[in-house]
């Protein structure tokens, strides 16, 4: 098991089966995303309160997820990078930081198109867009201290605190902005109450699930291959690979 | 046990001593402070009903911004002279030294903000059950926004100077800033601020339990 992570944790290995492993994350995420599309997009019925525009949660559910869900990658790749100094595990955390943030400004962006034609406007000060634009900046601020830092490796470690920081307050703002919006205004407009829904639209929706999960492993082994490039340029085996 | 108590006295005294010898960071923390409460009441007008309105975001984001370019100053000068490196090679713990240079940083620009803002009330003419509001919630608060802020002073000493500490520490303390404008509105209309005043104090403990231990492996990872 140890022997196992230790050559997990190996710059080179990792460089060696990150290149198949991205390509076959890569073509289950093609053959999900376009299932999923034509399924959310063509097969599946028009909802009967929303009519067509409810087709947009296909993008929107999936992508606030993964917002979330690479926020808590970060934050535990960072947490293992501090405690058992394992190389990779920075790189996971620093390359993981501009996908989430895409992520989490898909989110807001979709949502916004599709609180224009449901709620008459594009931003509306609920709990949970409030809590979602929070996790923007914090993604924000992130990328900011990484790119402050001319050492990576101290860059790594320190955004790691950052991320661990983060992840104990992500619950205190949530609930802090949840008080807050349910006492300021009261739902003024009634939520997108999830009505029991259909099969028919439920599959296409857990395919394009998958499909941003493997997306986002797929990017994340491309940018985790340049990085390991950059972090080892003064090991022999990474100038073996370029004169090769 | 007594041994550890002496020595965070020594460091909590020295870092007094050194702020308290070279006002100008204090002073000009509070001027800051004082300066932009005087911006709301010039930009919106003197009509009271709208300042009575705002009152409680007024004290509380003019408090978050001067206690972020207040952050700063707590570990820079020591981080240039080196005097931190000999702190850290010390046999005693470094989350003990941390911690008491974070109380000397409450001490020093915590208390004397909630001093003015208890000043400056009593001139916006404030009431009473506002003043009480107030009060509790900078007791509670500017120890969490000098602990929390102390981490990221430690993550970003040297490195593109204040904006940088700005834009760590404003998303992370949004919580304090909606607990606490809450309960003030809450005092403004009459009602109970028990529940906001609970919420700060658990956040409170929170961050003494947590803070200093971030700080001190921030600080590790800075030196390594």
């Amino acid at each position: 098991m140890y022997k196992w992570i230790h050559q997990f944790g190996s710059p080179k290995y990792f460089y060696d089966i990150s290149f198949p492993l991205s390509k076959w994350a890569a073509i289950i995420c093609a053959i999900c995303f376009i299932s999923g599309l034509y399924g959310g997009l063509v097969l599946a019925p028009a909802d009967y309160q929303q009519g067509d525009s409810f087709r947009i949660i296909y993008l929107h559910v999936p992508s606030a997820w993964m917002s979330l869900f690479v926020y808590l990658i970060m934050a535990f790749s960072g947490a293992v990078s501090l405690i058992w100094r394992i190389k990779i595990t920075d790189i996971i955390a620093r390359a993981s930081a501009p996908i989430g943030a895409s992520f989490t400004f898909i989110a807001l962006v979709t949502g916004a198109i599709w609180g224009k034609p449901m709620w008459g406007t594009y931003w509306v000060w609920d709990a949970r867009l409030t809590s979602e634009l929070i996790l923007l900046f914090l993604y924000l601020g992130y990328i900011a201290l990484q790119s402050a830092f001319d050492d990576k490796r101290i860059a790594a470690r320190a955004g790691a605190i950052l991320a661990l920081i983060g992840v104990v307050n992500i619950p205190i703002i949530h609930y802090s902005v949840e008080w807050w919006s349910t006492l300021h205004q009261g739902p003024t407009i009634s939520k997108f109450d999830k009505p029991s829904i259909h099969l028919t639209m439920l599959i296409p929706l857990l395919l394009m699930v998958v499909a941003f999960k493997t997306f986002y492993i797929t990017t994340l082994l491309i940018r985790a291959r340049s990085e390991i490039l950059d972090y080892e340029c003064n090991s022999s085996w990474v100038k073996k690979y370029v004169i090769k | 046990m007594l041994e550890y108590i002496k020595i965070f006295y020594v460091i909590l005294k020295r870092d007094l001593t050194l702020i308290f010898r070279e006002k100008t960071d204090l002073i000009n923390s509070l001027v800051f402070f004082i300066i932009i409460i005087l911006l709301f009441p010039l930009t919106f007008g003197l009509k009271s009903e709208i300042l009575n309105t705002i009152i409680s975001g007024i004290f509380w984001i003019s408090a978050l911004l001067a206690t972020c370019l207040s952050l700063e100053a707590v570990f820079r000068s020591d981080f240039e002279d080196g005097s931190i490196e000999q702190l850290a090679l010390s046999r005693y713990p470094l989350i003990l030294l941390v911690s008491a240079k974070i109380l000397a940083h409450w001490i020093t620009f915590g208390i004397p903000i909630i001093i003015t803002s208890l000043v400056l009330g009593i001139f916006l003419s404030l009431s009473s059950k506002i003043m009480m509001a107030l009060f509790i919630t900078l007791i509670l608060g500017t120890p969490i926004l000098s602990l929390l802020g102390s981490v990221m002073a430690v993550l970003t000493i040297g490195l593109r100077g204040g904006m940088l500490l700005s834009v760590l520490i404003l998303p992370l303390s949004m919580p304090i800033l909606i607990f606490s404008t809450i309960a003030i509105q809450n005092a403004a209309s009459g009602q109970s601020i028990i529940a906001e005043t609970y919420f700060l104090a658990g956040i409170l403990i929170l961050a003494i339990t947590l803070a200093p231990i971030a700080t001190a492996s921030a600080l590790r990872i800075r030196l390594s």
